[in-house]
């Protein structure tokens, strides 16, 4: 079995955090409203790549990063990291483990701890650092990302772009293999998004770690994406994969290139057939 | 940072005096008075009986008895018998109230164990518990701390279990994915998570504390084994016809609730930090 998924990870074995999911079906509630939510879901993410998935709400990719993550176990098939078996066939819940970081939707920062003290949790619940070399690291890490001014602030204290920022910082001081953003920048306007992109380019580029990133926002998707993932609607199954072969370092002059609104015109066809499969069918959103 | 907190605070400070919702405050409580004054005075207007404040001793002369009670000790031994009776029962429901409320908000198994029978219990008014708990304890003074227990008691476990369990699962699911451990989630999250509520059943519950005292105090005639107590000197002042102390009594009770809910506020300030910003 470990041999076979070495062999169609591939590329896993040059760097950390490829994810392989193959042949996974999700059933909430088998047996009752039996919702079918993936059905025989397969893709090859490889180490270091940026996995952009969009598709209509509620098709079913919230229910894949939960997999990974390990919030939610899978009915059928396998999800492996790195060539070990994350969940699959007698193991129906990933466990879960600080080299695969969430990034929510609506953010979770722990309001009642500082951004300082948010970001050396990780470390200190996971005992490989005591408290002053946690808090020493996680005010350089903050202050790298340009948020050493409010180090001490609480994030009811800073704007949702700041909050933002932190939560990725506070993702990556626990230097996972993989970072899954679930809509991470959701409700933010076209500016502070623009500026969260950069930020966010701009850490990939430092540490090349892998990123599961699922958007709405087509143009965010081919912005940052190596690949971007178009989801049907649900059952989800994987539509098309676009491929963007834009060099980086990006920036946002980018955004007005013609390359690039090939690209998103190419994804947004795509995403619009399934939108109005979705629509039609009135599917109520699990988001 | 320090310099403009400090501003802040002056800032205040200042306008206690000419603040518009405060003066509107005072304005409100000198009318109430200058109208219970006349009321009294005069018996009534325009011939017609003036309700209520026209048979209650004018706030003159509850000032001028308020000013020979202060000089008794044993005024002073009622506030002393009453805040002691709340603060135990008070500080017993807490010590009690919020473990329980917690245990049944992480573990399903207690609380299905614990839930209906504390639902059942929880409708039943403190009050109806004065006669059994005259039986059930040895001395009056312990049976009043039992009822004023209560009182507190089932405010401070809804506050802390629905507290809990309205606590967002992405914050457990952060911390989890992060490495915390079942001990690292309750301390680290569920626990200041559920402060904010705390505090809320510990004002709502002191609240309900000094009702049920004083109630409690009256019934019992807290005067033979135990000292009086608020409601003990409200009763016996009534009992003697003397009206105006009856409305000593009863401004000293909010008086004494005012100053309990304001040090619960203190100390939710104090515990929680991330409050503060506004």
């Amino acid at each position: 079995m470990s041999a076979t998924a070495a062999a169609v990870t591939g590329n896993g074995a040059s760097g950390k955090g490829a994810i392989s999911i193959r042949n996974v079906t999700k059933i909430y509630d088998p047996g009752g409203a039996d919702v079918l939510a993936l059905d025989d879901c397969s893709l090859e993410i490889a180490s270091g790549e940026v996995c952009m998935i969009v598709g209509p709400s509620g098709c079913g990719k919230t229910t894949l990063l939960n997999a990974i993550a390990g919030f939610h176990s899978i009915t059928e098939g396998q999800i492996d990291l790195d060539g070990e078996m994350l969940c699959g066939p007698g193991k129906e819940l990933a466990t879960q483990g600080a080299d695969r970081v969430v990034v929510f939707q609506n953010g979770a920062l722990f309001p009642w701890k500082t951004l300082a003290e948010n970001v050396a949790y990780g470390p200190i619940v996971q005992g490989v650092m005591n408290k002053a070399e946690a808090r020493d690291k996680a005010e350089a890490m903050l202050a790298e990302a340009g948020l050493g001014g409010v180090a001490d602030k609480y994030p009811g204290e800073v704007s949702s772009g700041m909050a933002r920022r932190a939560e990725i910082v506070r993702a990556l001081i626990n230097d996972p293999k993989v970072l899954l953003l679930d809509e991470p920048y959701r409700a933010m306007d076209a500016l502070t998004k623009s500026i969260m992109h950069e930020s966010l380019l701009e850490v990939y580029d430092r540490t090349k770690v892998t990123i599961f990133f699922i958007t709405h926002d087509l143009e965010e998707a081919i912005f940052l994406g190596d690949r971007v993932v178009v989801m049907t609607t649900r059952p989800a199954r994987t539509k098309k994969i676009v491929d963007v072969k834009i060099d980086r370092p990006r920036d946002y002059r980018l955004l007005s290139s013609e390359e690039f609104r090939v690209l998103v015109q190419e994804t947004k066809e795509a995403v619009h057939e399934e939108a109005v499969k979705a629509f039609e069918a009135g599917e109520r959103e699990l988001a | 940072m320090a310099q403009s907190s400090k501003n802040k605070k002056d800032g205040k400070l200042k306008s206690l005096f000419t603040d518009l919702t405060i003066r509107r405050g005072v304005f409100s409580i000198v009318i109430f008075l200058v109208l219970w004054e006349v009321g009294f005075r005069f018996h009534d207007w325009f011939g017609i009986m003036v309700p209520f404040i026209g048979k209650i001793d004018a706030p003159s002369l509850v000032v001028a008895r308020w000013s020979e009670v202060v000089f008794k000790p044993g005024y002073w031994e009622s506030w002393y018998l009453s805040f002691g009776r709340v603060f135990f029962g008070f500080m017993v429901a807490q010590l009690v109230g919020i473990p329980f409320g917690l245990l049944m908000a992480v573990n399903k198994y207690f609380r299905g164990m614990f839930f209906p029978p504390f639902e059942i219990l929880r409708p039943i008014p403190p009050l109806a518990w004065v006669p059994a708990s005259i039986i059930f304890w040895p001395t009056t003074e312990l049976s009043i701390m039992f009822v004023t227990f209560l009182g507190a008691f089932y405010t401070i476990v809804i506050n802390v279990l629905g507290g809990a369990r309205s606590i967002d699962i992405q914050y457990l699911r952060a911390a989890q994915s992060m490495g915390a451990t079942q001990w690292d989630l309750f301390r680290k999250i569920i626990l200041p998570g559920t402060l904010p509520s705390i505090f809320i059943g510990a004002a709502v519950g002191m609240g309900i504390t000094w009702e049920v005292v004083l109630a409690a105090e009256m019934i019992s005639g807290g005067g033979q084994q135990s000292g009086g107590g608020l409601g003990f000197f409200i009763w016996s002042s009534y009992m003697g016809g003397v009206m105006d102390q009856v409305i000593v009594g009863m401004i000293s009770i909010g008086l004494a609730g005012y100053i309990s809910s304001s040090l619960i506020r203190y100390v939710g300030y104090l515990s929680m930090p991330w409050k503060r910003m506004f």
